[in-house]
């Protein structure tokens, strides 16, 4: 990868511009504000012609990794190809134009893509209805702990402040919790990476308010004991969430309201193959189970405003753009193709597993869903670190995987495929992670050094947190 | 059936469940108990061809009402410049995750950078994040971290001239967490600086919030705000339009601690409302309490100047239930957007899009009082944005707009009717409605 040092101001100059705009004959321009509610000098934005913009920002593009650059096996991310077609629907101009506010009789199509979109969630995850509204997986989480906790608060249970995390869970759990004002309570996991049971039976009283769960679980491992697990928190009187950080292995096979989930989110931004978009925007749809319809949020598909619901968590409708993207992906799906989505990204991750676990270490030896963990590297004498192994991949072209996460182990390297990786490209990648094994064990120095093939390497994060400079202005 | 999105050959899938050592598709789920397989046929339309698909949308356009915007109320008709779209739409930007990797994520962390020092720039103070997911969110999550900063105090103060839809996110969030949120009372049309003194006297006060611009388009004066706060031990946030403050007073220069809202109005188009955009910036002390990533500088191995996400040990990631928020994904392409709109347009086009919506807004404030339906409801300053009262029945008046293809007169909480004007509305569109409305009796 080529270095490209500009930032956007370092290419301003005074009296350059990059727009066009008509020309007014109005009467008035802003300067008639009076001068106490006006600045005093003009915002120091960069001034630059529009070819140096485009070329600026295309250098900077130069300087990335997307999925389209190659493969992303990056866990619990669900980094699968973005079709194209989602990406022209998203900007045809009418939808584009349409102004958030707008009666209902105005915007019938939108209106009616929300409830398709909602019903077709409902029918893959075995949910009674959906909110649309929340913005991005954790917010999701929030929405739905609201949801969890309104309905214990209507029914005057007040006491139920407690809810349910597994040491294993996505770290946006325990803190969605937190902003909700719910206490966390951790429940182990056994050595397979199962929620421990007993343990659970010890926690559960009249405080909990829920569990949260991620089934399959950031270990890549099916609950088996679900069904026993929801049997014990519903008789607590708590609720089950389910994080659907990792519903794509279940896609086609599995719904969470069958498993006894009462509220859920969807990460579409994962699961439905809209972009990222190197971190956003994404949706996180909440669904319900039917005793939890009058709490969804507003504002509500159905037009109501029941005294249940949950409040209000966004400004409108949610990222509309995405929703449109995600439903595209659905529709494309449909009955037939939905049923192979999950059982091929279980397929990839088992066999990206197979064929490493004799050179990285494998702690949990099973049949995995989308994604597993091995811990580092097999042969522990070389001093070569799981950091090292990712940051190695980056030179031939991959980019890593996720690291140090489930901290259930201390060299965590989580790996997940996604359906849409061909075995050629799973290939090339298990030919690379035994090479770099190979390499660790003849060259650990050189192994330790890397990346050496990308634009920077290895910068310095504790200088950056030291001296923090997060503006163009603070840069000596 | 071969589908365009998977790869898989039958033979593929034949060696790789050797390799995995199953034997069928099947047995990968044999640790799912059987009763939770779902074998039942999935309640989805058939799968359909990108023909259509693309019918099914443009079916869905045709039945929305295109109309010609006249309003705003937290979502803004700004003109995108063509070179945005083109540069947000690569994929280099668009398919990749959150810049963990920050050797092959300079992209993404460069332009992060750009945003949050334009973020600064605009609002008159020391540090911005990487954004938020929308204004109101941003209101919400910067009276979480003034209770944070406090420490002590649970109570924050919410103007009640800010959007509706703000104060009710806010509400939301507070009411689950544990926080008791007022309301400042309004006189003539403002935040009373009287009301907030006396609320503020208890001395239990973690925060305020008051709009820069408020639900009427009224331009608030907070002369004396700042030192209201501060003496009351208080924190000072100001929610702002950002499009405005090329021209307006920053929250910095009001001596606000916080600045927040929606960066839609810099050029992302209305999208029925996402995605947009929220920004959070703060005085340089509480940079460690702001929510959600944050890029820094620094230098690589070699010495290079390289960008990173930094301050992690704020985040939920890292600090689990004591993280300052939950947020992870952000709004980040929406981010690039509005940094490559502000890229483009400088100080002197930001101006001109403010001078453009000003007289256009005006122009439209005087006609409408002069065909005598209408009148002033605040004789106050606005920019692009205002409120009237109509002796017309406001809700016929909105309807018969709708009708004539406009959406405007939008109908307030109070029953006011509510206009906006931005630089993409021409002089014959505004004529336009003015006519109609001249026919309305």
């Amino acid at each position: 990868m080529k270095y490209y040092d500009k930032l956007i101001f370092e290419l301003s100059c005074e009296g350059r511009c990059g727009y066009t705009l008509p020309d007014a004959d109005w009467a008035q321009t802003s300067d008639s504000i009076p001068d106490g509610l006006k600045r005093s000098a003009a915002p120091g934005l960069p001034q630059v012609s529009e070819p140096e913009v485009v070329r600026h920002y295309t250098n900077l593009s130069d300087m990335n990794f997307g999925v389209d650059t190659g493969f992303y096996p990056l866990g619990s991310c669900t980094m699968k190809y973005n079709p194209k077609i989602n990406e022209e629907i998203a900007g045809m101009p009418g939808f584009k134009g349409i102004h958030p506010l707008q009666p209902r009789s105005t915007v019938r199509g939108v209106m009616k893509l929300y409830g398709d979109l909602s019903s077709a969630l409902c029918a893959i995850t075995g949910m009674a209805g959906f909110t649309l509204n929340p913005f991005a997986g954790a917010h999701g989480e929030l929405t739905g702990l609201m949801i969890m906790r309104r309905y214990h608060i209507c029914r005057g249970d007040m006491k139920r402040t407690r809810v349910i995390v597994p040491d294993s869970a996505h770290g946006t759990n325990p803190a969605s919790a937190a902003v909700c004002g719910l206490d966390v309570v951790q429940v182990n996991s056994l050595p397979d990476g199962t929620i421990d049971v007993d343990h659970l039976k010890t926690l559960l009283d009249d405080t909990v308010a829920g569990i949260m769960m991620t089934n399959p679980n950031t270990l890549g491992l099916f609950e088996t004991r679900i069904e026993e697990i929801a049997d014990l928190v519903h008789g607590c009187g708590g609720l089950l969430y389910y994080d659907g950080a990792n519903m794509n292995p279940l896609l086609g096979v599995v719904r969470p309201g069958d498993m006894g989930f009462d509220i859920m989110h969807l990460n579409l931004h994962k699961t439905f193959s809209t972009p990222h978009g190197g971190g956003g925007p994404g949706a996180g749809p909440v669904g319900v189970a039917e005793h939890l319809l009058p709490y969804l949020p507003l504002p509500r598909i159905d037009g109501e405003k029941p005294d249940e619901c949950a409040g209000r968590v966004s400004g409108f409708m949610g990222n509309f753009g995405v929703l449109m993207k995600a439903y595209a992906y659905i529709l494309m799906l449909g009955r037939q193709n939905i049923r192979m989505a999950g059982p091929l990204a279980t397929l990839n991750a088992n066999y990206i597993k197979e064929s490493l676990k004799d050179c990285y270490r494998l702690p949990i030896d099973k049949v995995c869903k989308h994604e597993f963990v091995f811990d580092g590297l097999a042969d522990k004498s070389t001093g070569v670190t799981t950091l090292d192994v990712a940051k190695r991949l980056l030179d031939y072209g991959f980019h890593a995987p996720t690291v140090y996460f489930p901290l259930l182990f201390h060299q965590s390297i989580m790996i997940e495929p996604t359906e849409t990786e061909s075995r050629e490209t799973l290939d090339a990648f298990i030919e690379v992670m035994r090479k770099i094994a190979e390499e660790a064990a003849a060259d650990p120095d050189m192994v330790r050094s890397a990346p050496h093939n990308t634009s920077v390497r290895r910068p310095d994060e504790t200088a950056a947190a030291r001296h923090p400079v997060l503006k163009y202005r603070d840069l000596a | 059936m071969a589908f365009a999105y998977f790869p898989h050959t039958p033979d593929d899938i034949r060696r790789m469940l050797q390799r995995s050592g199953v034997s069928s598709i099947d047995d990968l789920y044999s640790d799912v108990p059987e009763k939770f397989r779902f074998r039942q046929e999935y309640d989805l339309p058939d799968a359909m061809s990108e023909m259509e698909v693309r019918r099914y949308f443009e079916e869905l356009d045709r039945a929305d009402t295109r109309l010609t915007v006249f309003c705003g109320a937290g979502a803004y008709d700004h003109y995108t410049p063509s070179a945005v779209g083109y540069i947000v739409s690569r994929s280099e930007f668009l398919t990749a995750y959150t810049p963990y990797q920050a050797e092959i994520s300079q992209g993404t962390l460069r332009y992060i950078f750009e945003f949050q020092s334009m973020m600064c720039e605009l609002t008159g103070l020391d540090c911005a994040n990487a954004s938020m997911y929308d204004g109101a969110t941003s209101a919400a999550e910067v009276l979480l971290m003034c209770v944070a900063s406090s420490k002590k105090r649970k109570k924050v103060l919410v103007s009640s001239t800010l959007l509706p839809n703000v104060i009710d996110v806010v509400r939301t969030y507070a009411s689950y967490h544990g926080v008791e949120s007022g309301t400042v009372a309004a006189i003539d049309g403002v935040t009373s600086r009287d009301s907030l003194e006396a609320m503020l006297a208890a001395g239990d006060v973690a925060g305020v919030l008051v709009p820069g611009i408020n639900r009427y388009g009224i331009i608030e004066d907070l002369s004396g705000f700042a030192d209201a706060a501060h003496s009351a031990g208080a924190l000072l946030a100001v929610y702002s339009d950002p499009s405005s403050l090329a021209v307006l007073k920053t929250p910095g220069e009001w001596g606000a601690d916080i600045a927040c809202g929606d960066a839609q109005s810099l050029g992302i188009p209305l999208s029925f409302g996402g995605p947009y955009v929220g920004f959070l910036a703060c005085r340089k002390d509480l940079m460690r309490k702001l929510p959600g990533r944050i890029v820094g500088a620094t230098a690589d191995m070699d010495g290079k100047r390289s960008f990173v996400l930094t301050l992690q040990a704020r985040e939920q990631h890292i600090r689990r239930e004591k993280a300052t928020s939950n947020i992870c994904s952000n709004q980040s392409l929406m981010a690039l957007f509005v940094t490559v709109y502000l890229s483009l347009m400088g100080p002197d086009g930001l101006k001109k899009v403010n001078d453009l919506s000003y007289g256009g807004a005006h122009y439209l404030h005087d006609r409408l009082l002069a065909t005598g339906k209408f009148s002033e409801v605040f004789d106050r300053p606005f920019l692009k944005e205002f409120v009237l009262n109509t002796s017309l029945d406001p809700e016929k008046l909105q309807q018969a707009l709708l009708d004539a293809g406009f959406f405007a007169a939008l109908v307030t909480e109070e029953g006011y009717v509510s206009f906006c004007v931005t630089e993409r509305r021409t002089r014959e569109e505004i004529d336009a409605m003015l006519d109609v409305i001249r026919l309305l009796g």
